[in-house]
């Protein structure tokens, strides 16, 4: 069954839901912009904006906290079923992993202050933030699956996180190389292992969100399922 | 590795479940309906409903009012047979054996298939005797087997402790939760196989409420249990199965934890969320 499109009879129930939704897309927003300008920061060596994105943590935070005390006014004046309770318990859960993703992008802005504090080169940079946008862009994918509840661009992104995680193996590796090459590169290339290690958290945590997609939509736990045996359980259902 | 090992057997994750998964198919049958409609007069209350209501189960019938879904609950023990105008076709089986054949002795089919409904209907009589009443009617007047019973049904249903000292009391005395599990204690008292409970908690309280939904848990390791509610939370909480019907059409049937978390029927989706499509 599809999330339900008609209208509630309580107006103020209705309301309610579309509060935490809009609330749940705004705060995917802020994340994806904090992500982004940490990733900014890094590539430019922008200390002004590393700073900020750490400030701005407490935002995420905020927001956290907020959707997750309303979700629980809902549960417990309205208790939702079928769609409705999917979409209470879902936004529970991925403003968890949103928060997370807050936290990885404050990572990855301290480690900025960390390499720019010493003069070094761009080198690596360019490796890091192709790796950066790609995981940018699948978080931000990921959020437009969940505002159009749309379980094929879910399982797009499910599909791509994986190229996502094969591209990570690949620089951990070649900074491993650095590393033996060149020991004096070793702090330097271990900030930069922290923040592509900081990119994968937020691949898996992005990983998540479409989980909860599938889950909202279809009402179908694919959790710790393969994508291949994602697609199979929503198939076998459609014939 | 050994001790992993261990570890995972003593987390019995299926345990941690509630109850096992449900499954229509696996459930012994204990009612079945087959084709059946219901005619009050020339107006049609129920179409074409096939169900099968599985032994030792709670299944909840839910829906709007006027559904039909206590007139399909009255089926059970023919109630309906005290309405001229009601006319019906199709099967229903108790058993495998239809409940509507000539041959049935309609005394008889309604003690196998008590009934218990939405305000308490205690006779003004004792608590004792209100219990015992089923087996006087019967013919039994033994006062050790009647004592045994009405203890019996009494603990059955939750009351024993409340009213024990006080038997021969007018069952007019109690509380709105106490005549009502009184009159499901006069109902086991027969030991009937099936117990349809018609909105039995919507006149209680909310602690009175919990209890008969207790003792409706427990209940259902002797008999089958059918109950018709408005209470959706209720229904959720108490039964295995849940039916939802509309318009004298049975629309989802299914275990209950999914029909709750995810209605197959757009319907069911629609009633059960508190929306007009």
């Amino acid at each position: 069954m599809a999330t339900n499109n008609s209208q509630h009879i309580s107006q103020q129930f209705e309301q309610e839901l579309q509060d935490i939704r809009s609330r749940v897309l705004a705060m995917g927003g802020l994340v994806e912009q904090q992500v982004g300008n940490a990733l900014k920061s890094l590539k430019k060596a922008d200390i002004e904006l590393a700073r900020t994105v750490m400030a701005e943590d407490n935002l995420v935070n905020d927001l956290e906290m907020k959707i997750d005390e309303e979700c629980i006014q809902i549960i417990a004046l309205r208790q939702p079923t079928a769609s409705d309770l999917r979409l209470v318990t879902v936004i529970l859960k991925a403003i968890t992993d949103l928060e997370r993703i807050g936290d990885e992008a404050y990572n990855i802005a301290q480690k900025t202050l960390n390499l720019t504090a010493n003069e070094h080169s761009k080198k690596n940079y360019s490796e890091l933030s192709k790796l950066g946008n790609h995981v940018r862009g699948l978080l931000r994918d990921a959020l437009d699956a969940f505002a159009r509840l749309d379980v094929d661009a879910a399982l797009n992104v499910a599909r791509e996180a994986q190229e996502a995680d094969a591209e990570y193996e690949s620089f951990m590796r070649s900074m491993l190389t650095y590393m033996m090459e060149d020991p004096r590169t070793i702090s330097r290339v271990l900030d930069l292992m922290w923040s592509a290690r900081a990119l994968e958290r937020i691949t898996a945590h992005t990983h998540n969100l479409c989980e909860y997609v599938i889950y909202l939509v279809e009402g179908k736990d694919v959790r710790h399922l393969t994508v291949e045996k994602m697609e199979k359980l929503l198939e076998r259902d459609d014939e | 590795m050994a001790t992993q090992q261990s570890a995972a057997r003593a987390i019995d994750i299926n345990s941690m479940q509630r109850g096992s998964k449900m499954n229509l198919e696996a459930e012994e049958v204990c009612l079945q309906v087959k084709g059946f409609n219901l005619f009050y007069g020339d107006k049609q209350a129920l179409h074409g409903v096939n169900m099968t209501i599985p032994k030792n189960r709670v299944t909840a019938f839910i829906g709007p009012s006027g559904c039909g879904k206590s007139t399909l609950l009255r089926c059970f023990n023919r109630m309906n047979d005290l309405i001229d105008s009601v006319s019906i076709e199709g099967d229903m089986l108790l058993d495998g054996n239809d409940l509507n054949a000539p041959s049935v002795n309609v005394a008889d089919l309604r003690r196998q298939v008590g009934m218990v409904f939405q305000k308490p209907n205690p006779f003004p009589k004792s608590i004792y005797e209100n219990v015992a009443y089923g087996l006087r009617l019967q013919g039994v007047n033994d006062r050790a087997t009647l004592d045994n019973v009405v203890e019996k049904s009494l603990k059955g249903a939750a009351l024993w402790d409340e009213v024990k000292d006080r038997l021969h009391e007018s069952a007019m005395g109690m509380s709105g939760g106490q005549q009502q599990r009184l009159v499901i204690a006069r109902a086991i008292a027969i030991e009937p196989e099936v117990l349809l409970l018609d909105e039995p908690a919507s006149a209680l309280d909310p602690l009175s409420t919990l209890k008969i939904e207790e003792l409706i848990h427990e209940l259902k390791e002797k008999y089958t249990i059918v109950i018709v509610t408005h209470n959706m939370q209720q229904a959720a909480r108490v039964s295995d199965y849940t039916a939802f019907m509309y318009m004298g059409e049975l629309i989802e049937f299914g275990p209950t934890d999914e029909l709750f978390t995810n209605p197959k029927k757009k319907q069911t989706e629609d009633y059960i969320t508190g929306r007009y499509g």
